[in-house]
């Protein structure tokens, strides 16, 4: 069974992931998109570990949901709404119980994920963070660990996609031959989930 | 690669700092990072409010004042603002009349303004939302997020204000920026890349002998590069670009914008250029505006928006205005 403490160790587990990897998710940003997306990430997952840090709820679905709207508050751009509504969503499907098998959670994160598409209008194969989340889902039943190479997968998957969604869309066929930063931060946050187990 | 920055984290908020005290006429909150004109709420008039990432200065807070937006919510550097802002700035310009969000077309604006329409209705502020998609470059919208929302902002925003500052209710102010949006198209040339305070290098490589077509207003790179050309070639591609998609019968507005690193005697000769293809193509000019308005920090380079005015378009355009990015009539 997955805790509050679980979610919390997640969540601080990405915030320092995201903190490791900010340099390479805004060059990933360069030449495709605007050269920031560590930068926000960054500050997101910071006020993130503040606000869990400060109001301390004590159920896996408040802390997914208070995470989530912290993400909205304070990351801006395309990624501020789409990681918050994942979290927020992913939480409220958690419901208020005090611990959540593995199995309901993965079934709440595919919540999340179907909510992220709709607010997104992306599907697979859009070269979004959707490439990632959803083979990440795929996998979660299977374990924390399958999840992580199927996200890792997706993400470098994108590179040779054509994007169809965000910034990059602009780019057309110019977006091809670059990895997507929002399907590699998917990952990375998929990732934690496999550290938070280990700690 | 130097920069009059301090560190990049405060780079809004030290610009926003340095704009209160130029412009005592705004009330500038540094901290939640919303720009308002100081009598807001104005009783009976509708609301403007836009915003979107910093770096494109003077837009938007430069065109709060009487006769434009009400107020503004910038993001951070090429970021759209959170609906944090956006809800607080409609609730600072509503008097009761409504607010009108005037949104450029960028997924990240979309959404998050989408997000702040839903709260500020919660708190029973009445809003409506246009969308500025004006840039012809972005072919297929299919197969993308759509147009991007580039130079017609300014016209969005300084005749909607217009109409708002008559008082006109909020499905007049909103129809006008529609019509605005439908009735401009625009297309940008880069020299050269910009260079984000968060990245300090380039975003992209653009070898000197060499410009991006059909580029937005972030930096990113454009529909294609080729080898330079003469201001009167890029002139020629590009209005004709822009007139592929918009026929006009009516006389236009022209805005000759520079991306924020050209200097005004290469945008003056380069609209020289663009008034002969026009007068070539046998349309008529109303007016024009030739400066940095809907910049890329550093990035060298310029757009050309047109936009086909009726009457009271052009009536409207011609109201006075008092902002620190554009002033007429007042």
């Amino acid at each position: 069974m997955l805790d509050a403490d679980y979610f919390r160790r997640w969540m601080t587990a990405t915030a320092a992931s995201v903190d490791r990897e900010a340099q390479r998710l805004t060059e990933l940003d360069s030449p495709i998109g605007d050269a920031d997306h560590g930068k926000n990430m960054q500050r997101g997952f910071t006020a993130v570990v503040a606000a869990l840090e400060k109001e301390a709820p004590d159920t896996p679905g408040a802390i997914l949901m208070l995470a989530g709207r912290q993400l909205i508050s304070t990351v801006g751009g395309a990624s501020g709404p789409l990681y918050g509504t994942l979290l927020r969503r992913t939480g409220k499907a958690l419901g208020d119980a005090a611990e959540v098998s593995e199995e309901q959670f993965a079934d709440a994160l595919r919540t999340g994920v179907d909510a992220v598409m709709t607010l997104g209008g992306a599907a697979p194969g859009d070269k979004t963070m959707i490439d990632a989340l959803v083979p990440a889902v795929d996998a979660l039943p299977d374990s924390f660990t399958a999840a992580r190479a199927a996200a890792e997968e997706g993400a470098v998957a994108t590179t040779p996609l054509l994007a169809r969604k965000g910034r990059a869309s602009y780019l057309g066929e110019r977006s091809i031959g670059h990895q997507d930063p929002g399907a590699t931060s998917s990952a990375l946050m998929v990732a934690a989930l496999v550290e938070a187990a280990d700690e | 690669m130097k920069m009059l920055i301090n560190v990049a984290e405060t780079v809004v908020a030290d610009a926003l700092r340095g704009m209160a005290a130029a412009h005592p006429e705004l009330t500038v909150d540094v901290e939640n990072r919303v720009i308002v004109r100081r009598d807001a709420p104005v009783p009976g008039k509708v609301g403007l409010v836009s915003g979107g990432g910093s770096g494109h200065e003077p837009l938007h807070g430069g065109f709060v004042g009487p006769g434009m937006l009400s107020a503004a919510c910038p993001g951070e550097v090429f970021t759209s603002p959170v609906p944090d802002q956006m809800v607080r700035a409609a609730a600072a310009v509503d008097s009761g009349a409504g607010v009108l969000f005037i949104v450029k077309n960028y997924t990240g604006d979309v959404l998050n303004f989408d997000m702040a329409a839903e709260l500020a209705e919660d708190e029973g502020i009445q809003v409506a939302k246009v969308l500025v998609n004006d840039d012809v470059a972005v072919t297929d919208s299919l197969y993308t997020a759509g147009r991007r929302g580039t130079g017609a902002t300014l016209f969005v925003e300084k005749i909607a204000g217009a109409a708002a500052e008559e008082g006109a209710p909020l499905e007049r102010v909103e129809a006008l920026a529609r019509q605005v949006n439908e009735s401009s198209r625009s297309f940008g040339v880069a020299l050269s890349a910009c260079t984000t305070p968060a990245k300090g290098s380039p975003t992209f490589d653009l070898p000197p002998g060499e410009l991006e077509l059909g580029v937005g207003i972030h930096g990113e790179p454009g529909r294609e590069r080729r080898a330079m050309m003469t201001s009167r070639e890029i002139a020629d591609f590009s209005v004709n670009a822009v007139l592929e998609d918009l026929d006009p019968r009516n006389p236009v507005l022209v805005l000759v914008n520079g991306m924020g690193a050209t200097p005004l005697l290469e945008l003056y000769g380069f609209n020289a250029e663009v008034q002969r293809v026009l007068v070539e193509r046998g349309i008529p000019v109303a007016r024009t505006l030739v400066g940095n308005y809907v910049t890329s920090l550093d990035m060298a380079g310029a757009s050309v928006t047109l936009c086909q005015v009726d009457e009271e378009l052009l009536r409207l355009w011609d109201a006075p205005v008092k902002t620190p990015g554009l002033r007429w009539g007042m």
